[in-house]
């Protein structure tokens, strides 16, 4: 998506795309040393929410110089840091692309969370979470990333890719993977081990389920007086963030007479079509960033000189 | 540029705000932005039509025409289009209704059903008529309502409207003598009357009699 001539064109754009807080590969989180003591936080780590990413992303772009971004752009967690940057920070964008995402964390999404966590707090090596310098909880955070990948995907898609298929290696262990699905929700589980931090999954995870941008407001009211334009983008088999969510979104835009474009791909892939239907979000995304620069209109484009923002995705 | 664009863009008011249910691939209101300066929405359920109009830079939004007019607040347009919409809509009065509160003044067309090609087709042939204006088979059409300029100007009256434009069309010019015969679409420009007109005169257009 990000590249030149791609959906977010580096040869027209620049674009700002930062890990963010309370993760494991770039900003401050959990297995971050405390200055205080020298040695990882842990769970001394504070609570975070989507606001606090947000918030920092917005002095990131300040310390950049940066006082108002052409667009920023994000799926799934990435979507709600869009929808924050919405209601925080107004004035400083000019346009902005939530995709398969929600104004707020529902109960399903809450629980299928919640199970991950209690995988990786059940795991033995996880000791409180301060496991750093010994064996982290490998098998809990891997069960947290299989029931995680079962949400991003469809039945269709399952079926499709898998099939009541066997694997072909079998280890003749009783209960050890046989079928094929179970090899590649077992192959993502260990991938995922060796790239992420079992207690920043716990404070993101959590951070997701806080997340409910218009809190006491009615929906209709977080958007009032916002000038940007908006792209919300949905996928037809997308249960983990289903369209209507996004329609949601879409209807707050209506009633605070927000100019608003909403897209309901067709995609069999599930969650995971945010990541895989490049063609059809580079053909939204391209058009929809060239209008918010030139304006409604097509003109032919204008040298780079702007600024697109992406926060990192789930 | 299509007959019915061309009316309905001399209709329009200049930088005016304007929301197309079943805006296609947005020509017209690309038409309207264009010639009229206008603040421009659509609706549209076909998924390759909304990418028509992302690329033509347009506002539009990706569902059914019966869900999406619930979401505005009132007269939140000084336009609501529907052009060739609202015969296929599951329930086009409630449509209408909705259409009406959200906008201030409401633009119609549909394929006039008693044109006389569909008249002698159900005569001669018995069959249901299949004309230019009506292309389709029984089986495959999209259209799920059949009205007549005659209707429709019951309708209106029915309704309360004012009828502040009509235009009856061919596929390439206007209609003067008997419109309800001789013209393939019907286009309306529809206001709500005005409390102190409850019970005014007919319309200043001229009254269908075929």
């Amino acid at each position: 998506m990000i590249g030149p001539g791609r959906a977010l064109d580096t040869d027209r754009y620049y674009v700002i795309s930062s890990n963010v807080v309370g993760g494991c590969m770039g900003s401050t989180g959990p297995s971050s040393p405390d200055p205080r003591t020298g040695r990882p936080y842990g769970l001394s780590f504070p609570m975070i929410t989507i606001k606090d990413m947000v918030d920092a992303q917005r002095r990131l772009v300040a310390h950049l110089g940066v006082e108002r971004l052409l667009s920023v752009v994000g799926g799934s967690m990435g979507g709600m840091q869009v929808l924050q940057w919405m209601v925080s920070y107004p004035e400083a964008i000019r346009s902005a692309i939530p995709i398969s995402t929600t104004l707020k964390h529902t109960p399903q999404q809450i629980a299928f969370n919640e199970v991950g966590r209690q995988a990786i707090m059940a795991d033995p090596n996880w000791r409180g979470g301060d496991y750093y310098g010994q064996p982290p909880p490998a098998k809990g955070l891997a069960v947290a990333r299989m029931v995680g990948h079962i949400t991003y995907m469809s039945e269709t898609s399952m079926e499709e890719k898998f099939g009541r298929k066997l694997k072909e290696s079998k280890r003749g262990v009783k209960f050890s993977p046989e079928f094929e699905v179970e090899g590649y929700l077992e192959n993502r589980g260990e991938n995922f081990v060796r790239r992420f931090d079992a207690n920043s999954y716990l404070y993101i995870t959590k951070a997701m389920d806080y997340f409910d941008v218009a809190g006491r407001k009615a929906p209709s009211e977080i958007f009032r007086g916002l000038k940007a334009k908006v792209l919300v983008v949905a996928f037809k088999s997308d249960w983990l963030y289903p369209a209507h969510q996004s329609q949601e979104i879409v209807k707050a835009c209506k009633w605070a007479g927000v100019d608003a474009t909403y897209c309901e791909v067709h995609s069999t892939y599930g969650h995971d079509a945010f990541l895989l239907e490049v063609d059809e979000e580079t053909r939204l995304i391209r058009h929809f960033l060239a209008s918010t620069l030139n304006g409604r209109h097509h003109e032919p484009e204008r040298a780079p000189s702007h600024e697109v923002r992406l926060p990192g995705h789930r | 540029m299509r007959l019915d664009y061309r009316v309905i863009a001399d209709w329009v008011a200049r930088d005016s705000s304007v929301l197309d249910l079943g805006c296609g691939d947005g020509e017209l209101l690309s038409i309207l932005v264009a010639e009229k300066g206008v603040r421009a929405n659509g609706i549209e359920i076909d998924e390759q039509a909304i990418y028509k109009c992302v690329e033509r830079g347009l506002s539009v939004f990706h569902e059914d025409i019966e869900v999406g007019i619930s979401g505005y607040p009132d007269e939140s347009f000084d336009y609501v289009v529907m052009n060739g919409s609202l015969q296929q809509v599951q329930k086009p009065d409630a449509v209408f209704r909705e259409a009406l509160r959200v906008g201030k003044k409401l633009i119609v067309g549909f394929p006039n059903f008693s044109h006389i090609s569909s008249r002698l087709q159900m005569l001669f042939s018995g069959k249901v008529p299949v004309t230019p204006s009506l292309p389709y088979q029984w089986y495959d059409t999209p259209n799920l309502h059949f009205l007549s300029i005659s209707d429709f100007h019951d309708y209106c009256r029915l309704r309360g409207l004012r009828i502040e434009g009509a235009a009856y069309l061919t596929k390439d010019r206007r209609v003067s003598v008997l419109p309800n015969l001789f013209a393939e679409q019907g286009l309306f420009l529809l206001s709500k009357r005005p409390p102190a007109e409850a019970h005014p005169g007919t319309p200043r257009e001229d009254k269908d009699t075929s």
